[in-house]
């Protein structure tokens, strides 16, 4: 008798989330384990946003940096380099000049920048802040006005400030990122609380916190992991929200991005090295369930796109 | 874990004077609570009901529905009323059980109500003989059923074993064995038979203070060793069921679990 391969079905799915107006993009939506479209449904690619910020990438490392040069400065010219030259299917513009400890730009310099951006491009737009607690709030709720009507993402909502990201979220009708740190029970927890606000769990994306190949990836991947088999195997609603990883921030800012093949020739090349550690940073959490991520380089993210190819067959 | 809801039962006063005068009011209010305390199911308990059972059945069975989503566990002994509440049952909100059959002759046409009507069905592990000594007694009449139900037509899978729980006030020695059945029956086939108790008889007779006590920490015990569904006060085991199943690793842990 032939050989017939054991499948495994899943009574829960991951909810799907769409995003942007004019060119929408849709991710999650599958029942089954990341890309195992031999024992169900995976309608969705996973969806890459090149990252753009409000300030010039000066903390950026330079073989990063220098692709963006003619355009870093400027904030609208860089959104439309990624969308035309790179052709970038979404763009996540980080407020990282909002932050006290960057420029401590204002609520409304951040708003005038979203507008700017919104007015410039035609993918969708996911936008974050600062990760600062406080500031997030108060920037955070101003420029999810300003996009209102735009199907956004907002992010990141934490335990400390999600009431005042999510209600904004909700009014101008955009989707939330709640991001926990590396615990999957907090995570739940943040996911709930967010909904018992009334906040739809369907317009929910769950960040568990990123780290970079080397600097603690497996414990993302450890998290994700979990989260995923609760949403399909316990059929828990509350963790079926698809998942980010935001990959650039934590790869870019590391010593295997930055090292020198002169100071560290055991190392090799520094612009191949790099790349590589965002593409592989990248496609290990997609592997773990991430659908929705956020990166620097464009060779990286068309080595993940390849790979993607290849598992979508 | 299934909570199929007790509190719609003929024995309680309201209950009774509320299907007597077919006063939706007190019944639809009676499912609505349970429903909402996180009841997947509503036991509607009408007594052996001879004289007018069809008609009070369906009467029960659109009454219940009309207020909640759920399926209606019916229970009564009488054979023409339980096909009459099948015929009513909206399906859509769940798939109907019969409570129940048992290894009496008496009661093998509720196997072909089940069969025809494709629904869930309760097999009570007594038969003409008495109650069950043991555990052994138990399974080998639990495998009895199995076999007269598969000559019915009724799927396994469709068939609840319910091991007949006990009065703790009376027969103390049968609560230990009533939960080492649970475990038994799981093993009478693969995939595992499913199960179910009455809960709250293992408190019956005991001071009403005592009776949520002993239904929770006896329905924990039962849970652990793998427990399909128990017809009970879902107010009252809710906490129980919640916090097994995060104990059993059924459910991932959140601080506000109790509130999911």
């Amino acid at each position: 008798m032939a050989f017939v391969a054991p499948k495994e079905t899943f009574a829960g799915k991951v909810f799907p989330v769409t995003i942007g107006t004019e060119n929408e993009q849709t991710f999650g939506g599958e029942n089954t384990l990341p890309f195992h479209a031999f024992e169900g449904e995976v309608p969705n690619r996973p969806l890459i946003a090149y990252e753009i910020q409000d300030v010039p990438p000066e903390d950026w490392p330079e073989t990063v940096r220098k692709v963006y040069d003619a355009v870093g400065d400027d904030p609208v010219k860089w959104a439309k380099f990624c969308q035309d030259e790179l052709k970038a299917k979404a763009i996540a513009l980080r407020l990282i000049g909002t932050h006290p400890d960057n420029k401590d730009l204002s609520a409304d310099d951040a708003a005038k920048t979203v507008s700017d951006v919104l007015g410039a491009v035609n993918v969708p737009l996911i936008i974050l802040g600062s990760n600062h607690v406080e500031k997030d709030s108060e920037v955070l709720v101003k420029v999810a006005e300003v996009a209102k009507g735009k199907n956004c993402v907002i992010g990141k909502a934490q335990e400390a400030n999600y009431k005042t990201i999510a209600a904004a979220a909700m009014a101008n009708g955009h989707k939330l990122i709640a991001m926990s740190e590396l615990d999957i029970n907090l995570s739940k927890q943040l996911n709930i609380l967010i909904t018992q606000m009334g906040f739809e769990k369907e317009r929910l994306i769950t960040d568990p916190m990123c780290s970079a190949l080397g600097y603690g990836l497996e414990y993302t991947y450890s998290v994700m992991e979990r989260i995923r088999l609760a949403a399909l195997a316990q059929n828990d609603p509350v963790m079926q929200p698809p998942m980010m990883a935001d990959v650039g921030m934590y790869v870019w800012k590391i010593k295997e991005t930055q090292a020198s093949e002169e100071t560290l020739p055991e190392w090799g090349g520094l612009e191949e090295r790099a790349i590589m550690w965002e593409a592989m940073t990248a496609s290990s959490l997609m592997l773990s369930g991430a659908e929705f991520l956020v990166m620097r380089h464009p060779k990286a993210v068309e080595l993940v796109e390849r790979f993607v190819d290849e598992l979508m067959g | 874990m299934l909570i199929i809801g007790e509190k719609l039962s003929i024995i309680a006063k309201r209950v009774r004077e509320a299907m007597m005068k077919k006063d939706k009011g007190p019944i639809q209010e009676i499912a609505r609570a349970q429903y909402e305390a996180g009841a997947g199911m509503i036991d509607a308990n009408i007594g052996p009901a001879e004289d007018g059972g069809e008609e009070l059945m369906e009467w029960m069975v659109t009454t219940i529905q009309e207020a909640v989503p759920l399926p209606v566990c019916l229970d009564t002994t009488n054979y023409a009323a339980i096909e009459a509440g099948l015929k009513v049952h909206n399906n859509d909100y769940g798939t109907p059980m019969i409570n129940s059959t048992s290894n009496d002759p008496e009661r093998f046409p509720m196997l072909e109500l089940a069969a025809k009507y494709n629904c869930l069905i309760i097999g009570l592990t007594v038969g003409k003989g008495g109650l069950p000594a043991d555990e052994e007694e138990r399974a080998a009449i639990a495998a009895e059923i199995m076999a007269r139900a598969m000559e019915y037509g009724v799927p396994l899978e469709n068939l609840y074993l319910d091991p007949l729980v006990l009065q703790i006030a009376t027969t103390q020695d049968q609560a230990l064995k009533v939960i080492r059945t649970i475990k038994m029956f799981q093993d009478l086939n693969d995939p595992p038979m499913k199960t179910v108790v009455g809960l709250s008889n293992i408190s019956n007779g005991c001071p009403k203070e005592l009776r949520p006590i002993l239904n929770k920490y006896y329905l924990a015990l039962l849970m652990y060793e793998g427990l399909t569904a128990a017809i009970a006060d879902p107010k009252e085991v809710i906490e129980t069921v919640k916090t097994i199943d995060v104990i059993m690793g059924k459910t991932l842990y959140a601080h506000s679990y109790l509130e999911m």
